[in-house]
């Protein structure tokens, strides 16, 4: 793609993502919406991040990993952490420190 | 109004803003995520420099988009020279997330006008949207959500500029080895966990992420599209079972 090209991209992409973002605050009245839809829709978010999330802990170059890949652990030990302590950034410094470990002192 | 009298104005509504102790408390409960926010914003950044559009484009594309994951997931169609609505359509794909944000927003920010509503709209991403939703359980008439909003959600988005334009500068001196990245997802795993109310979101959380992994070959990142509907599925199904104990998603 030349830069004009990239430029253009660009435009339309930030339209497109404000426009999602927007999309329920811009309308005056509800939107009509069949009631398994509103009560599926309560889901939605928690389903977003968890499907972004796991992609992330479990597949190398789009195949499943083995079980000693030092992300799940470190996953884990995250998982752990926030069952525990209920605190966010100690979850995310236990599970990135158990995979750093375990990647350079194991060799995972 | 001269300029000068109007630019203090400004600069007074300003200040005033950041002293509302709600805009405090949401900056406050925001920082903890910034580490997070931080690492996988140098990623993200290094991404945008590895795939050769250049820094100014780099720059504006993260300024403009305000979406780590629509911008991640596009560089590698932009650098293949993917025809322009495949971009597109990879972006709705990854930002239909935004749409339910948007849909659960709604009641705290309908008391606001619509230039406004949609000033915040800009604002809204993944980590304030689940420390916004941990702090309120349903809405309540005359609070200003907004204000504690506008704290979380400004403090996220200097974080995430200042660190993936250092990511974008930096380029290739960061090493992938350093497991950055990895900060990142596990700040989004801890958001996550945020939002695990009941026993239905626990299944909703499980189906997406099986979901998600089963269909990664397919195109335009629909994977994430079909993880939600199928958690919508099975959430609205599970909602009508007398097993499953009511409680607010």
């Amino acid at each position: 793609m030349s830069q004009l090209e990239i430029f253009v991209t660009t435009i339309g992409m930030a339209l497109i993502t404000l426009l999602c973002r927007a999309f329920f605050l811009v309308p005056k009245d509800d939107l009509p919406m069949p009631a398994w839809l509103r009560e599926g829709l309560r889901y939605a978010p928690i389903a977003a991040l968890s499907a972004v999330v796991a992609p992330e802990l479990v597949l190398t170059q789009g195949a499943l990993t083995t079980w000693h890949d030092a992300r799940i652990f470190g996953a884990l030990a995250g998982l752990a952490y926030y069952a525990w302590r209920q605190s966010l950034f100690g979850t995310i410094v236990c599970g990135t420190g158990v995979m750093l470990a375990l990647r350079f002192g194991v060799g995972w | 109004m001269s300029l000068t009298t109007r630019v203090a104005g400004w600069r007074a509504r300003a200040a005033a803003t950041l002293r509302r102790p709600l805009v405090r408390e949401g900056a406050l409960e925001a920082v903890p995520m910034a580490f997070g926010v931080a690492a996988w914003g140098v990623v993200a950044g290094v991404a945008m420099a590895k795939s050769g559009m250049g820094v100014p484009l780099a720059v504006f594309m993260s300024l403009a988009v305000y979406a780590g994951s629509a911008q991640i997931a596009s560089l590698p169609l932009i650098a293949a020279g993917a025809p322009v609505w495949v971009v597109w359509a990879t972006t709705l794909c990854v930002s239909l997330r935004f749409m339910a944000f948007s849909y659960h927003y709604r009641p705290f920010f309908m008391h606001l006008p619509r230039g406004k509503r949609m000033a915040l709209s800009f604002l809204m991403g993944d980590t304030n949207f689940a420390l916004f939703m941990r702090r309120y359980d349903k809405p309540e008439p005359g609070q200003p959500y907004e204000e504690y909003f506008l704290g979380s959600s400004l403090i996220t988005f200097g974080v995430w500029q200042a660190s993936i334009i250092t990511g974008i500068v930096a380029g290739a001196g960061i090493p992938a080895s350093w497991g950055l990245g990895f900060a990142g997802t596990m700040a989004l795993l801890a958001l996550t966990c945020t939002q695990l109310r009941s026993p239905i979101t626990w299944v909703a959380a499980v189906v997406a992420a099986c979901a998600a992994v089963a269909a990664y070959a397919l195109p335009l990142k629909l994977n994430i599209l079909v993880a939600i509907a199928a958690a919508i599925a099975i959430g609205a199904l599970a909602d009508r079972l007398p097993a499953f104990p009511k409680g607010r998603a």
